[in-house]
């Protein structure tokens, strides 16, 4: 039972672990949902096209390489350089800004006014859009990251752990690193959107959206940078996950991973995105390590496995059913 | 002149409330059904069959299912996937547990089954709406899913995981199973489309439609005049549940024989249906068949040409597709929120002034 305490206490770590990784997606999603409303699937493609974008740029592949061979029947793949890494991420970034101008340019404005279950689903088109021009730009086989980003087990944690309990838990050096990064990134956010001009014009948009444009704010401009700072965290989230699975096209499926995770949090709050993250990554860990268990097969007479598919969904909707704006969010008030 | 209320003379109030008021429309109808039900199935090849007609049948009707949920009633759900195999796992069950039943009744016992299932994931309906209960409706499709692929009972304990239909007839002609002939199948799906589309046309002008149609518009308002929302919704996601359990059934048993349900029903195809109603058009029938004509029709038509005629790897036209998918969906929704179906509202309401403006 003492090994399986310790197991299980590994799992849950794991867990942990998994489940920052889910809130770097959610993060993007809280952010957008509190400057525009806007519920925005795309954030998993979005993640996907970034991370396909920067290995793209830094292999120095020829965008739209397979669609213009398949036109002109030339045979191009390759410029043949290898950009450093710090020049590919900078010019990776400045393609998701001119993704966020070109989203507000052209899909955003036309939509003002429209109700929110519309918006979302014009998301899930851009979503589809996108998915395609990424496959088309770089070809859908799987990458690799070429990030100097530590992976394999933390020896450090490994001889500790196995010092204490004789046990050595393995916790992935990957992991720490995102997790590290979400810290990080949440406290600039915080600091970002308590302390610049731009956070407060951020935060006075998300309040209210008439009154910021009476203060003079440009709500346009706004969306575009929240845009932005949606794309950048994306593109860090779509490194993470390339980085552990590879990049390719399930990536962009960690947005419906999200969603339980935003469900739980509440939409608009952005700890929230970290702590539901986390409740979801420990939740399904644990879930499936007891139900899969000989123990449990013993006591119940049956056993579980593969249940990571849908016990997020499933907490996220009794959860709901209790407290239907989540754990941080602002309660809901409807008027007639 | 032609397409005028005009020397229709309305005799009853039947008359009056007919859902083609125009006899042109009305003509239009039934020659339409006149060459669905007498030339098609005359010339219809096993490719045509397969590739499009089969298909389009079958999705109409989820789209339809779909749309009664999430046009008239305003739930929007993406659980299509998991429903669809609900009823796919039901006809299974019942087509090998009671060999004699008739197919028919099969199919319409697994959509009864699969209103039972939406009914249970449509509770929580009452707490959670918009897209918090887009949302919830996930962990129907995920825990669907994965309950089929891991409960042996649903696929009779078979070494490979799959199910596939057992040949069943009706009136002497083979309807499922390897060896049915492409227009038996075809009639068969064809009688239930218009069947159920004729259930839902009518269900949704009646007084449960405009009941969904009061909750869809604003809730607590309609609680207020005496619309019981706990009996609406439920209502909506039982009879939608229903349309959508008898496609998944016809996609199991007739169209495709054989089913991996993660495959077939996984969380893409419940996107697939939901594009269906917004480019159609969300709380139009007409909508249901338009949509799920285009989504069906599209991809052949781009693998025909772009393959078939351009040459180009099919990985291309594969990315095209959901390129051009994407787009149109934005498109639909910037220029018309409500789809073709509201497009050729339009058209007919010029078409009955022309040609004066007004």
């Amino acid at each position: 039972m003492y090994d399986q305490l310790l197991y299980g206490i590994e799992a849950a770590i794991n867990g942990l672990m998994t489940g920052v990784m889910y809130s770097l997606v959610a993060l993007g999603f809280v952010l957008i949902f509190k400057a525009s409303g806007i519920f925005n699937y795309a954030q998993g493609v979005m993640a996907l096209f970034g991370a396909l974008t920067l290995v793209g740029i830094q292999s120095g592949q020829v965008p739209f390489a397979g669609l213009i061979n398949a036109i002109f029947g030339t045979n191009i793949q390759n410029f043949g350089w290898e950009l450093p890494a710090i020049a590919a991420i900078i010019l990776t970034i400045a393609m998701m800004i001119l993704f966020a101008w070109m989203v507000e340019r052209y899909l955003l404005k036309h939509l003002i006014n429209q109700e929110p279950i519309i918006l979302f689903m014009a998301t899930i088109g851009l979503a589809y859009f996108m998915e395609g021009v990424g496959d088309l730009m770089w070809g859908s086989d799987i990458k690799k990251i070429d990030l100097p980003i530590p992976q394999g087990i933390n020896n450090t944690i490994d001889s500790l752990t196995y010092d204490w309990f004789g046990y050595g838990f393995y916790i992935d050096n990957l992991d720490i690193t995102a997790s590290v990064l979400a810290i990080i990134l949440v406290v600039t956010l915080t600091i970002f959107s308590q302390y610049s001009s731009t956070g407060r014009a951020l935060r006075a948009v998300a309040d209210d959206h008439q009154a910021a444009l009476s203060v003079g704010i440009s709500l346009r401009s706004i969306w575009v940078i929240v845009w932005s700072i949606a794309g950048f965290i994306a593109l860090v989230a779509g490194v993470m996950w390339g980085a552990k699975s590879g990049v390719q096209f399930s990536l962009s499926l960690i947005t419906l991973k999200a969603l339980p995770v935003l469900m739980l949090g509440g939409f608009t709050s952005i700890p929230g995105a970290i702590i539901g993250g986390m409740i979801i990554g420990v939740g399904e860990k644990v879930f499936e390590f007891v139900v899969s268990s000989s123990w449990f097969g013993d006591a119940m007479g049956f056993t579980m496995n593969a249940t990571e598919n849908w016990f997020a969904y499933v907490l996220a909707l009794v959860f709901l059913v209790f407290r239907p704006q989540g754990l941080f969010g602002e309660k809901i008030i409807e008027r007639v | 002149m032609l397409y005028r209320e005009a020397g229709d003379y309305k005799k009853s109030y039947a008359e009056d409330s007919q859902t083609f008021p125009l006899k042109l429309d009305r003509w239009a109808y039934y020659a339409l059904l006149a060459v669905a039900f007498l030339v098609v199935p005359f010339v219809i090849n096993d490719y045509w069959a397969s590739a499009v007609l089969i298909p389009f049948l079958i999705w109409s009707i989820a789209s339809l299912g779909l749309n009664i949920l999430t046009g008239y009633c305003g739930q929007v759900s993406l659980g299509t996937g998991g429903f669809m195999a609900v009823g796919a796992y039901a006809s299974y069950k019942l087509m090998t547990s009671f060999p004699d039943l008739n197919i028919m009744i099969i199919v319409l016992l697994s959509g009864a089954i699969t209103a039972a299932v939406g009914v249970v994931f449509g509770l929580p309906s009452l707490r959670i709406k918009g897209f918090y209960l887009a949302v919830a409706t996930l962990a129907a499709q995920f825990f669907l899913v994965w309950l089929f692929n891991k409960v042996e009972w649903f696929y009779n304990y078979s070494a490979s995981g799959q199910i596939s239909s057992p040949t069943r007839s009706m009136f002497g002609f083979e309807v499922t199973g390897p060896t049915a002939s492409a227009s038996a199948k075809y009639l068969f799906c064809l009688v239930l489309v218009v069947g159920l589309a004729w259930v839902a046309r009518n269900l949704t002008r009646g007084r449960i439609g405009r009941s969904w149609m009061a909750i869809r518009d604003m809730d607590i308002a309609a609680e207020i005049i005496g619309v019981n929302p706990l009996k609406t919704k439920l209502t909506a996601f039982a009879v939608s549940s229903f349309f959508v359990g008898v496609a998944g059934a016809l996609m199991f048993a007739v169209y495709l024989g054989a089913v991996d349900v993660g495959d077939t029903f996984g969380i893409q195809k419940s996107f697939l249906v939901l594009f269906m109603i917004i480019i159609g058009g969300l709380g139009s029938i007409l909508g249901s068949f338009i949509g799920a004509a285009f989504l069906v029709v599209m991809p052949v038509l781009l693998k025909n040409v772009m393959v078939g005629m351009l040459g180009w790897p099919s990985d291309m036209s594969s990315y095209l597709e959901l390129v051009i998918i994407g787009f149109l969906i934005m498109l639909t929704l910037i220029l018309e929120p409500h789809g073709v179906a509201q497009l050729w509202r339009v058209t007919k309401q010029k078409l009955r002034l022309w040609p004066f403006p007004h």
